[in-house]
């Protein structure tokens, strides 16, 4: 009955919901709420040239999609070497027994046309062992230097049909890319693909930048830079990369900052004096308020996805823990309670989980516990892992881990929620303090 | 100006270039410091008024426990020499950065540099500097000196260093 698909995953902790050939059309479906340890097969050919011209986009097109699911750890791809049958004519009926014996669960086939540099592209998505579509055929059509944000697509509308979540490859990474020693380390603003591809560089690297985060539609980024030998925050508009200083308080040193869900307010920390708050600053009205006011240490503010509450780091019980207030300010509640150190704390866009970073027993943690302070998993361990950021769906999350000793280097790397699936993602140089954007229109 | 320079404390020279965008620098941005290149410091160690002389007679850094940004004892006379250098060599100005070892946030470590250039700041205050020629920076974990990753080298990383330039004029 329950298919092949089902050794392919941990009936104890995924559900799995399969057509059964007669019954009512139910989509193949995985469930990835608690990891997936055995992936789901598929076969991705490359996409059908309409012309001799469109190969190469043919090809280039399907290895990103396969890169992409691949790339989650839900799904394995069944290589060409391995296929018995090609897929040559897009509109032709599909032959299902020709992938059923390579047991690919899943089929995607494409479409690729080029009218001067203008690319069509056309997709379907099958179920193999039903040997019925899921969902339907969908068209993509953009100018060929944006082939791989077409590919991300038809990679996102598989992911989402597979596994009734949106997907985040269509998506891009803010970043602080480092070159040279430890003791004379530059760093410079980058942004690029989820992936690692289509590296550009919005800043130079006369002056020290740290943490960039986007706004909540993709086009501004916040962060604070050394330019006047103090740090202040900065916002820059990405696709003119025109960068302005923020109005925080002339004099004081301000950083940690980041938006609010509606990117009206920008809430940060300002020291001075030995002392640093956090203050909101509204974009519009140039209002400032003090948020926090304590003698201790409070930054790295996040805010709720509702905008509602933020949540934020604390040295006011003697060590860094984290805490929730209300987006105005006022009485804070402590959420973390374990061993060790709290930083970093961020808000996942599901908002059901907050990110952090641990520091315990001389050893740093990516960690994610509910908002309420229960339910606290580490997901990573190393000699520095820090500053954690949510993937727009809230499945997948990025961050810095560096390495240890005198030839130390930061890379950006990944995992999911899940705790599954760690892996370094590919930059030129050092990378470090990623931001995640939201998925792109 | 290559940052490096300056940002290790060791140049006045670049010092003068770094901060010429502060406000309260602005008078002196074009004093020539004995004719010095960047990146080396300015003046002999054999001249008690000159800064190389503050770096390496009187101590231009102090530092810090873990986490911590109280003055010990070797601080506070290191801090009271440099009291003393201020008080006499009034054609100075300071800034004292604050620095952190790598075993924290990056955030939280900027706010903690800026705690201990600020407790140093206090002291010198105390001492009867003018908190008009002091300021402070934090570069949190950015900009160590030492880069092992053992406490031999996090203890000389968490420090306060006091960084001098040609000061307020007339």
């Amino acid at each position: 009955m329950m298919r092949l698909v089902q050794s392919f995953l941990i009936a104890a902790v995924t559900a799995l919901i399969l057509p059964l050939a007669g019954y009512a059309q139910g989509p193949l479906r995985i469930e990835i709420t608690d990891g997936v340890i055995e992936p789901l097969p598929y076969a991705v050919p490359d996409f059908v040239p309409a012309s001799p011209a469109a190969a190469e986009y043919g090809k280039s097109l399907a290895r990103v999609v396969a890169s992409d699911l691949s790339g989650t750890g839900l799904f394995r791809e069944i290589p060409a070497s391995a296929h018995v049958s090609t897929v040559s004519d897009f509109g032709a009926p599909v032959q299902f027994a020709d992938w059923k014996t390579i047991n690919a669960q899943a089929l995607i086939t494409g479409a690729v046309s080029l009218s001067g540099d203008r690319l069509t592209v056309q997709f379907r998505v099958y179920d193999v062992f039903s040997g019925a579509e899921i969902g339907s055929g969908l068209q993509f059509a953009g100018t060929t230097d944006g082939w791989r944000r077409m590919a991300h697509k038809v990679a996102d509308t598989v992911y989402a049909r597979l596994t009734g979540e949106s997907a985040y490859f269509d998506s891009r990474v803010v970043f602080v890319s480092e070159t040279g020693p430890k003791n004379d380390r530059a760093k410079r603003l980058a942004i690029m693909d989820y992936d690692g591809a289509n590296v550009q560089y919005l800043t130079d690297s006369t002056a020290l930048v740290l943490a960039p985060r986007f706004s909540p539609s993709g086009d501004r980024v916040l962060y604070t830079s050394y330019e006047t030998g103090f740090p202040r925050i900065y916002v820059m508009d990405v696709g003119r990369a025109q960068r302005k200083v923020l109005d925080t308080q002339e004099g004081s040193m301000s950083f940690a900052p980041r938006f609010s869900p509606d990117g009206n307010t920008v809430v940060f920390s300002q020291a001075q004096g030995g002392n640093t708050d956090i203050y909101a600053l509204n974009l519009a009205s140039g209002q400032r308020i003090r948020l926090t006011n304590a003698p201790s240490i409070e930054t790295a503010p996040s805010f709720s996805p509702d905008g509602s509450q933020i949540v934020f780091e604390s040295d006011r019980s003697g060590g860094q823990q984290l805490y929730i207030m209300p987006a105005s300010g006022g009485e804070a509640r402590r959420i973390s309670s374990g061993a060790g150190r709290y930083g970093t704390p961020v808000w996942s866009p599901r908002g059901d989980l907050i990110a952090f970073t641990k520091q315990n027993k001389g050893r740093f943690h990516i960690g994610v516990m509910r908002t309420d302070g229960t339910g606290e998993r580490l997901l990573t361990a190393s000699f520095l892992d820090e500053g954690p950021t949510w993937a727009p769906n809230g499945r997948v999350i990025m961050f810095t881990r560096e390495s240890q000793g005198a030839d130390g280097r930061a890379t950006l790397y990944s995992v999911d929620v899940s705790g599954r699936n760690l892996k370094p993602v590919s930059t030129p140089d050092g990378a470090s303090d990623p931001a995640w954007s939201p998925l792109q229109r | 100006m290559k940052a490096s320079v300056w940002l290790m404390g060791l140049a006045v020279a670049g010092m003068l270039a770094a901060c010429s965008k502060n406000d309260a620098f602005e008078d002196v941005n074009n004093v020539d410091l004995n004719n010095q290149t960047a990146g080396a410091v300015a003046g002999t160690a054999g001249d008690p008024t000159s800064p190389v002389y503050f770096q390496q007679a009187v101590g231009d850094r102090v530092f810090f426990l873990v986490d911590q940004s109280t003055l010990n004892d070797d601080a506070r006379t290191t801090l009271d020499a440099q009291a003393s250098w201020l008080l006499q060599n009034t054609d100075y100005v300071a800034t004292i950065e604050g620095h952190a070892d790598e075993q924290g946030t990056r955030e939280y470590n900027v706010a903690l540099g800026e705690r201990r250039a600020n407790a140093a700041r206090e002291y010198l205050i105390s001492r009867g500097v003018a908190g008009n020629r002091l300021k402070i920076v934090s570069y949190g974990k950015e900009r160590p000196v030492e880069i092992c990753s053992v406490e031999s080298c996090y203890a000389k990383n968490r420090r306060a260093v006091t960084v001098l330039a040609a000061g307020l004029t007339g």
